[in-house]
């Protein structure tokens, strides 16, 4: 297939995704299960994606993915809360300090913007690091930037570990889902390049890379400063899909959230993390809510068994443990879903390539 | 002309001296060839060449400049490509990953795709393969792609640690008239190798070494003659 095609007809795809999304929003409302699932799944998987280039393109094995949203969603908050309503909302700090409010896309775009910055400064020691110790320095260091926040000193700008909320929020769907493609196409274009050639190869031997003449240190830099702007960019996007903010929200679980959702995934596919953030969330927002509410069936004589509040987390947690003990290559693997659309039609034109 | 100069070059490993200052030349379009037991120090030769190990004393020169201090990327970009023990291909890459990876710090686009093709003619296996994980294929295809890939920086030098290392006879055969192929388009050589006799038989000079320092050295011919080499590695037939 020429390049200038196989671009027209991705184009054409999204367009209709778009096309797609925009009906469904027309057809069940805005408030509808089904709506509130796409738009936080565009979130997550925006956000799994980021992930995904660092732990599994780079083979960074980094936990601080809640950290850095964290700061993005706090600096997107910060910035963006109306003048009138500061008052209101940092009402044990004087209204706080910040006497200025940024549109909402600036808003967005430093949330990523001081969540890279951060950690292009927590990258310099800890990227020297490898495996687990990064693991539970990048851990570490989530939890501190967390209890920084909370912190009383700063609640002139942070509201200390009150509540954040009146910001500038979406109301459709459209917005979130157009933010999410376009930093998940930046990636994908990032991953195509040279540079992601190079993230790859040192993710496989990382000797043979540096041999090659690869910069080790600073691809490392490059790849966790980019994951960490675009984790910014989704905490953003998730304090507006919340309408409020709170930093105890961000635990460290968030991240092995997120994680899951890269290795159901399939770590190194992009396509992967998106379809399972997709499935993750629907699962546990929408389609296992039944468990968690009793059911009396047979006219009242029968009450089913274990159903409660609570019991879906424990369906959730056994389904997740047969996927990582059966499946765990997870949904994709390394394959993408337009290279396995590609490879079957290379293989219906009988071509022996593969 | 002399291309490489290696002189009193000593490195450490905390506290275990692993070359305890080594002295060599190689010649422009030779193979040269250092041989020698596990733990000689050969292949901590080649990392400090290769800029992947610093050494603790003496100098590198390469086409007259010195390269002792240099990091592993300014070296590659010298022209010194190193074929790495083990073969070490990007298992997850696409065999024409592993190339372009070879290719990192050329800018050349143009040329980098002739490259390429130049590999494949001189490995057709490789062409059948281009689209295959570089994991997948067997140890003289991975072989191979290392040494493809390595010329993909287009050195003037190029080493290489162990390149028969666990292959099958007839396949290090082929490894070795690949070698011989290679000298006679002119680029320099660097072996290492524990076969000892293959590698004394294709290459013009040979250093021997043990335990750190370089014990005999001689042309191919000579060392192979040797009764100590003999002895020590050729096994006495």
């Amino acid at each position: 297939m020429k390049k200038s095609t196989k671009n027209l007809i991705n184009v054409a795809l999204l367009a209709l995704m778009f096309v797609a999304v925009y009906l469904l929003e027309q057809q069940f409302g805005r408030r509808s299960m089904l709506i509130t699932v796409l738009k936080k799944g565009a979130i997550y998987a925006l956000i799994a994606v980021s992930m995904n280039l660092l732990n599994g393109f780079t083979g960074l094995f980094s936990l601080g993915q809640a950290g850095f949203m964290l700061v993005g969603a706090y600096t997107y908050a910060v910035l963006t809360i109306p003048m009138a309503k500061r008052a209101a909302v940092y009402q044990y700090y004087n209204g706080g300090i910040i006497g200025f409010t940024v549109p909402t896309i600036v808003g967005i775009l430093a949330a990523g913007a001081l969540a890279a910055l951060i950690a292009a400064l927590i990258g310099m020691p800890v990227l020297r690091l490898k495996s687990d110790y990064l693991a539970i320095a990048t851990l570490g260091f989530a939890e501190i930037i967390r209890a920084i926040i909370q912190w009383d000193t700063l609640g002139p700008i942070t509201n200390g570990s009150n509540l954040l909320k009146t910001y500038p929020t979406f109301k459709s769907v459209v917005p979130v889902f157009a933010a999410a493609t376009i930093c998940i196409g930046i990636i994908v274009l990032l991953i195509n390049s040279t540079y992601g050639r190079a993230f790859k190869a040192i993710r496989d031997d990382e000797i043979a890379a540096e041999a090659m003449g690869i910069n080790l240190f600073h691809h490392k830099q490059m790849a966790f400063v980019i994951s960490s702007f675009f984790a910014g960019i989704g905490g953003a996007l998730l304090a507006m899909y919340q309408g409020s903010l709170q930093a105890n929200a961000f635990k460290s679980s968030m991240t092995y959230e997120i994680l899951l959702i890269v290795v159901i995934g399939g770590m190194g596919s992009i396509s992967g993390s998106v379809i399972a953030s997709f499935l993750f969330i629907a699962a546990s927002e929408w389609w296992l809510r039944f468990l968690d509410t009793e059911m009396v069936l047979f006219g009242g004589t029968f009450k089913v068994p274990l159903l409660r509040s609570g019991f879906r987390m424990v369906v959730f947690s056994v389904v997740i443990m047969v996927i990582v003990l059966f499946f765990r290559r997870g949904i994709m693997g390394e394959n993408e879903l337009w290279d396995l659309v590609e490879k079957r039609t290379k293989k219906a034109k009988g071509g022996a390539r593969r | 002309m002399i291309m490489l100069k290696v002189t009193d070059l000593k490195v450490h490993y905390g506290g275990i001296e692993a070359l305890k200052g080594i002295s060599f030349d190689v010649r422009q379009g030779q193979i040269v060839t250092l041989i020698g037991a596990n733990g000689a120090g050969k292949s901590t030769t080649l990392r400090a060449i290769s800029g992947l190990v610093k050494p603790s004393e003496g100098s590198i020169n390469f086409m007259g400049r010195d390269i002792t201090s240099l990091n592993s990327q300014k070296i590659v970009a010298e022209g010194i490509a190193l074929v790495p023990e083990g073969r070490r291909v990007f298992a997850n890459l696409t065999v024409k990953e592993n190339l372009k990876i070879g290719a990192y710090l050329r800018k050349d686009k143009d040329e980098i795709e002739e490259g390429i093709k130049d590999i494949y003619r001189r490995f057709p296996r490789l062409r059948e393969r281009e689209w295959q994980l570089a994991g997948t294929l067997s140890g003289g295809e991975q072989q191979m792609l290392a040494v493809g890939r390595a010329m993909m920086a287009k050195p003037k030098l190029l080493m290489m640690d162990e390149p028969s290392l666990g292959l099958a006879p007839l396949v290090v055969k082929d490894i070795f008239s690949i070698i011989r192929e290679l000298k006679s388009e002119g680029i320099t050589i660097l072996l290492i190798e524990q076969n000892a006799n293959a590698a004394l038989r294709c290459a013009d000079y040979g250093f021997v070494m043990e335990t750190g320092r370089i014990t005999m050295t001689g042309s191919g011919q000579e060392l192979l003659a040797n009764e100590d080499v003999k002895a020590a590695y050729l096994g006495s037939n």
